[in-house]
């Protein structure tokens, strides 16, 4: 995987990148400051979610069991999946099972996680993302930048132009929002009706009733929910609430935290099966993909609090400036900086927990207050350094510890400046963008000790 | 008030007349200032590198030195914040400079003269970690003759972060654009804030634009 810092790089240069999401993330974040200063007991909220979170984390083997029991009660089947190979085939067997060669698809990023949308092409199952954004990237063949809005990283005209080449059927088009949605409604609405299986992935799963939850905004989601006689949701072992008055928080805190709207404008939520309304087949995979690793993690785990709502991404500088893409992972931003070295293993992102400037934006905004500072520096502690970087911080250490040695080191540093400023390193990386200022003629304590004696 | 003052390892060697201008303005408030000559680095650096033994080794070190302090100041939010979390035992009496003077000590006028246009960047540490509010505004409108602008996207991180700024090069020097040009928009002639190492990165910044701004560090303009 490209390191962040060479792929923001990339990021950085491209302008239009840039103004798109700097435009995006201002107006949500916006939104969502005043829809969260609407809330009095907002803090309050918060704490409840963490708290509900933590005893998910906690109590997670009961939660599943009971989980797994009450989609059977309803009629549901239930699937245990250890990594993205099992859940991909599970989902696979019942489309085929059925004759599928196309499903109709809900926003997941849990699918995404498990890259389903491959495997089912690679078993001659044709996957169609129904949300918007999403059916925009697919047809281009590009991928989400933002956990919400997933073509954050693209503007009307560039999606107007993708129409013309892909859905718009010779039809006439402008880049008006109105009519890039009805383009898209013609072609998707004869996906709803023809398909025979739906996907889905789920924000919540209640193990008190079996029931599952998908927050969406286009009614697209609920098409996949409804139309297609089977449906298959796919969901993150870490999704459950205990009981079906626990949503009562999450689904204030999510709306105002993601979209910054009051109240959601489609929540779907389903258990098992009803007979003559609704998909008549319907199955629940439980996905692990590490999970059980990140649990086991004391400091880490909170990341598995996350309820996808991305008010960190939008008020993360680091972000806002760098786009999705260059995280390298279906999780970016701060959450991703956090969740995806620990899902994949930390040597296989090794740079996302240094991709942050410890601002704080993010853990101030989490509507679970997953402390995602304290995360970073330990994930930090975790990755593997360089020799060399090793080796200089552990000399610092052992300066720092003696005032000796700090002081020696300090006329060092004042007899080596000149020499040091033509050097590569990080005085050269510090010098591209910004002057370095000479050292000051004295140290404090030389001024101290000169004015105050020793 | 015998006041023990951290000046930060980064205060001692590249940027003393903070350090300096904390020990003025303190001393001119009648308190006892020392300095134990002890001290090095709080550790952390080591911390938000990834290094925590070494840093909790300096922590402990830290709270050694000033253990004896019934009070503690330092002109940085940020080192001060390092010392909360890595030293609980003396996290009480560890204060950064304008938290001190107006939420221990409930002064605002400390009897300063400064007849210039500034603007003040909250950092990231002062407002989330050490959260020292709105301490430096209430200083910085009781100074005689300074006229306070308002910086545009004030609480957005100038992209410093430690070792963040050689490791993420190009990032923090697309953030440190964008605080340049906000404070630029300003007309200020002067930027200040509470942490000397994101004046230093704002200075560089300010400096390679030839913008024409200078950056002082709030203990600066407390003691002129």
């Amino acid at each position: 995987m490209t390191s962040f810092p060479e792929a923001a790089r990339l990021a950085l240069g491209d302008t239009q990148l840039r103004d798109n999401l700097r435009n995006a993330t201002t107006t949500i974040r916006d939104k969502r400051a005043r829809a969260v200063a609407e809330v009095s007991d907002w803090e309050e909220l918060r704490e409840a979610g963490r708290a509900i979170k933590d005893d998910v984390m906690r109590r997670l083997d009961e939660y599943l069991l009971q989980f797994e029991e009450s989609v059977q009660a309803a009629g549901g089947n239930v699937h245990w999946a250890r990594d993205a190979a099992e859940a991909n085939q599970i989902v696979l067997d019942v489309a085929r099972s059925h004759g599928a060669s196309e499903v109709v698809k809900v926003k997941s990023l849990t699918t995404d996680e498990i890259e389903l949308n491959d495997a089912l092409a690679a078993g001659g199952v044709n996957a169609i993302e129904t949300d918007f954004a999403e059916l925009i990237l697919q047809l281009d063949g590009d991928w989400p930048s933002h956990i919400l809005v997933p073509a954050i990283h693209r503007n009307r005209s560039e999606i107007r132009d993708l129409f013309l080449r892909t859905i718009a059927r010779g039809r006439e088009l402008s880049d008006e929002p109105s009519e890039l949605a009805e383009t898209a409604r013609l072609y998707l609405r004869e996906k709803f009706l023809e398909a025979k299986v739906g996907v889905s992935g789920a924000n919540f799963g209640v193990a008190e009733t079996g029931t599952v939850v998908v927050v969406e905004s286009e009614g697209n989601g609920r098409m996949c929910t409804t139309l297609p006689p089977v449906l298959v949701t796919v969901v993150g072992i870490e999704k459950l609430v205990p009981t079906f008055g626990d949503l009562e928080v999450f689904l204030q805190l999510l709306p105002r935290s993601s979209t910054g709207e009051r109240m959601n404008p489609y929540t779907s939520l389903w258990t098992g099966v009803t007979a003559s309304d609704g998909p008549q087949e319907f199955h629940v995979v439980l996905l692990d993909n590490g999970r059980t690793r990140v649990l086991a993690d004391e400091v880490g785990r909170q990341a598995l609090h996350c309820i996808r709502c991305s008010a960190c991404l939008n008020v993360c500088p680091v972000y806002v400036r760098t786009g999705g893409h260059a995280y390298g992972s279906v999780y970016p931003g701060p959450i991703g900086a956090i969740l995806t070295p620990q899902l994949v293993g930390i040597e296989h992102a090794a740079s996302l927990p240094f991709a942050s400037s410890l601002c704080g934006a993010c853990y101030e905004v989490c509507p679970v207050k997953i402390d995602i500072p304290a995360v970073l520096l330990h994930l930090r502690a975790e990755a593997e350094k360089s020799f060399a970087e090793r080796a200089a911080m552990r000399a610092l250490a052992r300066v720092f510890a003696r005032v000796r040695l700090y002081e020696r080191a300090q006329r060092l540093a004042r007899a080596g400046e000149r020499p040091a400023r033509h050097l590569p390193g990080p005085i050269a990386r510090w010098t591209e963008v910004r002057d370095l200022r000479p050292l000051p003629k004295e140290t404090f304590r030389e001024w101290w000790s000169r004015e105050r004696g020793a | 008030m015998q006041i023990g003052l951290f000046v930060t390892c980064l205060g001692d060697t590249l940027f003393p007349e903070a350090p300096k201008a904390t020990v003025d303005v303190l001393e001119r408030l009648g308190h006892e200032v020392h300095f134990p000559r002890e001290q090095t680095c709080c550790g952390q650096l080591h911390l938000n590198s990834g290094y925590r033994d070494d840093a909790l080794a300096l922590a402990r070190r830290f709270a050694r030195i000033f253990a004896e302090y019934e009070a503690v100041v330092s002109p940085s939010s940020s080192c001060v914040g390092a010392v909360r979390e890595l030293s609980p035992e003396i996290a009480p009496r560890v204060f950064e400079l304008s938290e001190f003077l107006v939420e221990r000590l409930g002064v605002e006028d400390v009897g300063a003269h400064f007849p210039h246009r500034v603007t003040y960047h909250p950092t990231c540490h002062s407002l989330r970690v050490t959260k020292v509010g709105d301490a430096p505004l209430r200083l910085l409108r009781a100074v005689r003759g300074l006229e306070l602008v308002d910086l545009p996207e004030a609480a957005e991180c100038c992209g410093f972060g430690g070792t963040f700024a050689v490791k993420n090069a190009d990032t923090s020097g697309a953030m440190l654009a964008d605080k340049c040009s906000a404070i630029m928009s300003t007309g200020a002639e002067v930027c200040t804030a509470v942490d000397g190492s994101c004046l230093m990165q704002i200075g560089g910044g300010l400096s390679r634009r030839q913008a024409g701004v200078r950056t002082m560090h709030l203990a600066e303009i407390l003691a002129s």
